[in-house]
């Protein structure tokens, strides 16, 4: 409807004479503050535009005068970052793993280097606090697979296990049902003996042991307590990588498991490798 | 204007041309899924070919159908001024608005608490995180939003050109169509079907299928405009025109995709690397602007002056603010991509627009609060006052904030974190939401034709209920965002990062599970609003039915509120 403008009585104002469906307009002014706060916006970004880069030309941009680049900002600061560190990075690269356990300040900063890098490569199978889940090792306990000194927590995360690394640690466990070494019920009497070895309660069937030694005691030894050079594991604490039960020794018996883990040469540097085996060596089971 | 008023109002037919035309139309598109079926080897789209080909097969029964006992004549009433309103197509788009909507807000917190408890992914790939993400985002985006939008913009463009919605067979053709473009896109994410562009993840032939319902849409809309009986165009209807065509814009250029094949759904974008990337966020950010702003605030527009029954606060504010907002919008687009491979000349441009746009965002504030200027009282004995005015405050608050996050220092701490995602639901549950359920409960007893919504009461604990869910949420994604931004950007004096990404994810537990809480409270408030639709719909409570006058009453055009339940008869 076109009309005149009428007055509002409620607001003192005029309606621009428009309405649609009882819906009418005010013919109020802009709000001065609205207006400022607008113009200083567009004023200051106008301004910004001087200063940085901004618009685009055929073959090149507006360079502002600030000569800014992020790629060389970011460049820079990851430089200094690194400059920073150099000095003791050289200093770690020097020594070897024994001198850095024993010098305070090159422990310290091993430690911090070597805590960043598990929380970023490490923690994701080990946990945050690397205690482990089922399949992968804890890391607070002296019960190790490969050894738990330093050097020998080194090389395990220079070479992984059944990794692409030439050297990889591995483990070969058959699969003694897949593979038909033993049958069922002899897994079943196995399982057994195995559990025996941690709970006294639990006593061994018969002909078992001959089982053991011909078949598992060649790695995990006739006492059963394994060895670190052969990576097989200890059956005689109450540590176990898959699970103690029945129905998961026997799973691991028939089918095996072989876990991975990769190899980190090549991916971490040297420097943060050698802080990785010292912060694993300090979590409580280093040896 | 009166000659509506003067001569015998007509009720609308349909004709059978057009009916033959889009039956033969929709035979056609039968005929293609046919064929795709016979050829294609992905079971996935085998499955939504047979889902098209029932839905266009369902579509020729309803076309045909439509009219067919009364000689062609359409079921409709006249309005007082005599005016034919389509209401039954306002009626379905409310419902559509409220199922997706539940569905979506479902979905949404669903992801929430899979957020705090991952182990609520199941190990399936159906229901995992990734898949259900763009499930909620296209539920409550483009499902609950989109349907909100049509149907309050095919409302208010009636009564705002005194004209009957352009089209018989064509706004239904443009409901059911975008269902099924709903109902397509979901079921695709779950069986794996995305090109993997935030918010535009369905593939070629559902991008196709949208383009032809967004046309028929635009017509509609425009054929509206085209019929009106006022010499201006409202405000409200800038908006909504800015929305369409922008919105149809975005998602072709966007979606400019090569099919790896016509009879599979993979196809690849022709866009690469940080181009891509660009037309995604100029896309994504846009679909911001233009989908849930701009539309959004045409229905504040009418919505607001409507219930509070006074004058729009300024003319000269919409006009400028409207031309600004959709002028500096388009540009803001590269602020999604700061501090990265994007050059630094875009990123100027992304920010210093996003700050140039703050006022102009703001003037739709402005208005939509300074309307209720002599009826603030409003606010206190109104819930659905409440409710808008609300996500007017909201559209306000994720206005200022989204500009502060454009700056590229703040951005650095923000990006990436959940401030983004606390932004993000300030915007869609506090202005998008609330105005979409503050229309929805204006519209109920309208177009029903009731006295008044079932319960104000439970419209009030609504909106209490949805406040509080608001209000954990956001505030849990301030601490979340900042906390871990300040985390991530954490040296110790040797120089090496201090916290890893693992630690700040098992730090964030409390919060996301606050958030998770927030959610549900939200849920539970829209849950309570379809109980209250519902009961209004049925006549319940005070929601008591009433008739209208007819046309043939003495009726008079200058009686502002002619249409509405004030001219009820005893």
């Amino acid at each position: 409807m076109s009309k005149k403008p009428q007055l509002d009585e409620e607001t003192g104002v005029h309606t621009t004479g428009h309405a649609w469906d009882g819906i009418k307009e005010l013919n109020n002014p802009l709000p001065r503050w609205w207006v400022w706060t607008w113009l200083v916006c567009i004023i200051w970004g106008f301004g910004y535009m001087v200063v940085y880069p901004s618009w685009p030309l055929i073959t090149s941009y507006v360079k502002g005068t600030a000569d800014y680049s992020q790629r060389r900002t970011v460049m820079k600061e990851m430089a200094d970052i690194k400059a920073s560190r150099a000095p003791m990075v050289a200093k770690l690269l020097a020594a070897n793993l024994q001198e850095i356990q024993n010098t305070p300040a090159l422990q310290e900063f091993a430690m911090a280097g070597g805590r960043a890098a598990f929380g970023d490569n490490c923690a994701g199978c080990h946990g945050i606090s690397a205690s482990g889940a089922k399949g992968y090792p804890d890391l607070n306990d002296d019960d190790w697979l490969w050894g738990g000194t330093l050097e020998l927590i080194h090389e395990t995360i220079t070479v992984g296990v059944r990794s692409i690394h030439e050297d990889t640690r591995i483990n070969d466990m058959p699969a003694f049902l897949d593979d038909e070494l033993l049958s069922k019920q002899e897994i079943g009497q196995v399982v057994t003996l195995v559990m025996s070895f941690s709970d006294p309660k639990i006593t061994a069937p018969k002909g078992a042991d001959v089982l053991f030694e011909d078949n598992c005691a060649s790695c995990h030894g006739t006492d059963g307590k394994g060895s670190t050079e052969l990576g097989s594991p200890n059956l005689t604490d109450v540590k176990w990588l898959y699970g103690g039960d029945h129905a998961s020794l026997t799973e691991t018996i028939s089918h095996s498991r072989k876990g991975v883990m990769p190899s980190w040469h090549g991916r971490l540097s040297p420097a943060a490798i050698k802080g990785l085996a010292v912060y694993v060596h300090s979590l409580g089971g280093g040896q | 204007m009166s000659q509506t008023s003067s001569s015998q109002p007509l009720p609308p037919m349909i004709s059978k041309t057009a009916q033959w035309l889009t039956s033969l139309a929709l035979a056609l598109g039968a005929l293609i899924t046919i064929y795709i079926l016979a050829k294609t080897t992905s079971t996935p789209f085998k499955f939504h070919m047979i889902i098209m080909l029932i839905a266009f097969l369902a579509g020729i029964v309803g076309i045909m159908n439509m009219g067919f006992y009364k000689k062609g004549q359409i079921e409709a009433k006249p309005s007082a001024s005599g005016v034919f309103y389509n209401e039954g197509i306002i009626k379905a788009g409310v419902i559509a608005s409220l199922f997706w909507g539940v569905a979506g807000f479902l979905a949404g917190d669903t992801l929430a608490w899979q957020l705090a408890f991952p182990a609520l992914n199941f190990d399936t790939a159906w229901f995992n995180f990734g898949r259900l993400r763009p499930l909620h985002t296209s539920a409550v985006i483009f499902a609950f939003g989109g349907n909100v939008l049509m149907v309050t913009s095919f409302y208010a463009v009636q009564r705002t050109c005194k004209a009957r919605l352009a089209g018989e067979i064509a706004p239904w053709f443009v409901f059911w169509g975008y269902q099924l473009f709903i109902v397509l896109a979901a079921t695709g994410y779950l069986l794996g079907i995305t090109q993997s562009k935030e918010y535009a993840e369905p593939e070629w032939y559902v991008d196709i299928w949208l383009t032809i319902v967004w046309v028929a849409y635009l017509f509609v809309f425009v054929g509206t405009l085209w019929r009106r009986k006022e010499p201006h165009i409202y405000v409200a209807n800038w908006f909504f025109l800015a929305f369409i065509v922008t919105v149809a814009m975005l998602h072709l250029i966007n979606n400019l995709a090569v099919p790896i094949s016509f009879t599979h759904p993979k196809s690849v974008i022709i866009f690469s690397g940080v181009q891509d990337a660009l037309i995604q966020w100029w896309y994504a950010h846009n679909a911001v602007g233009f989908f849930l702003t701009a539309g959004f605030l045409g229905i504040m527009y009418y919505f607001i002056p409507k219930r509070v029954n006074r004058p729009v606060y300024s003319y000269r504010l919409s006009i400028v603010h409207f031309w600004s907002l959709i002028f500096l919008y388009i540009w803001a687009g590269p602020h999604h991509l700061l501090y990265t491979a994007l050059p630094d000349w875009a990123q100027t441009l992304g920010m210093t627009f996003s700050i140039m746009l703050w006022m102009p965002s703001w003037g739709g504030m402005i208005n939509g609060l300074m309307t209720l200027s002599g009826a603030w009282d409003k606010l206190r004995t109104d819930p659905v006052v409440k409710m808008l005015v609300a996500s007017v405050a909201f559209y306000g608050m994720s206005t200022f904030e989204g500009p502060l996050m454009a700056i590229k220092a703040v951005n650095g701490l923000s990006h990436y974190t959940d401030w983004t995602v606390g932004h993000v639901h300030s915007g869609a549950l506090g202005w998008v939401a609330f105005v979409s359920f503050g229309a929805i409960y204006c519209l109920v007893p309208w177009v029903w034709g009731r006295k008044d919504l079932y319960s104000l009461k439970l419209v009030s604990l609504h909106f209490w209920i949805a406040t509080l869910g608001i209000i954990l949420y956001i505030t849990s994604m301030w601490a979340s965002g900042i906390m871990e931004g300040m985390m991530w950007r954490a040296f110790d004096s040797l120089g090496f990062l201090q916290y890893s990404f693992v630690e700040i994810v098992d730090k964030k537990f409390y919060l996301n599970a606050l958030r998770a809480v927030g959610g549900l409270l939200f849920v539970i408030g829209s849950l309570i609003m379809v109980y209250n639709v519902w009961r209004t719909i049925l006549g319940h409570g005070d929601a008591v039915p009433i008739r209208y006058k007819t046309a043939h009453s003495d009726d008079n055009d200058d009686v502002a509120d002619e249409d509405k339940p004030a001219t009820k008869l005893a």
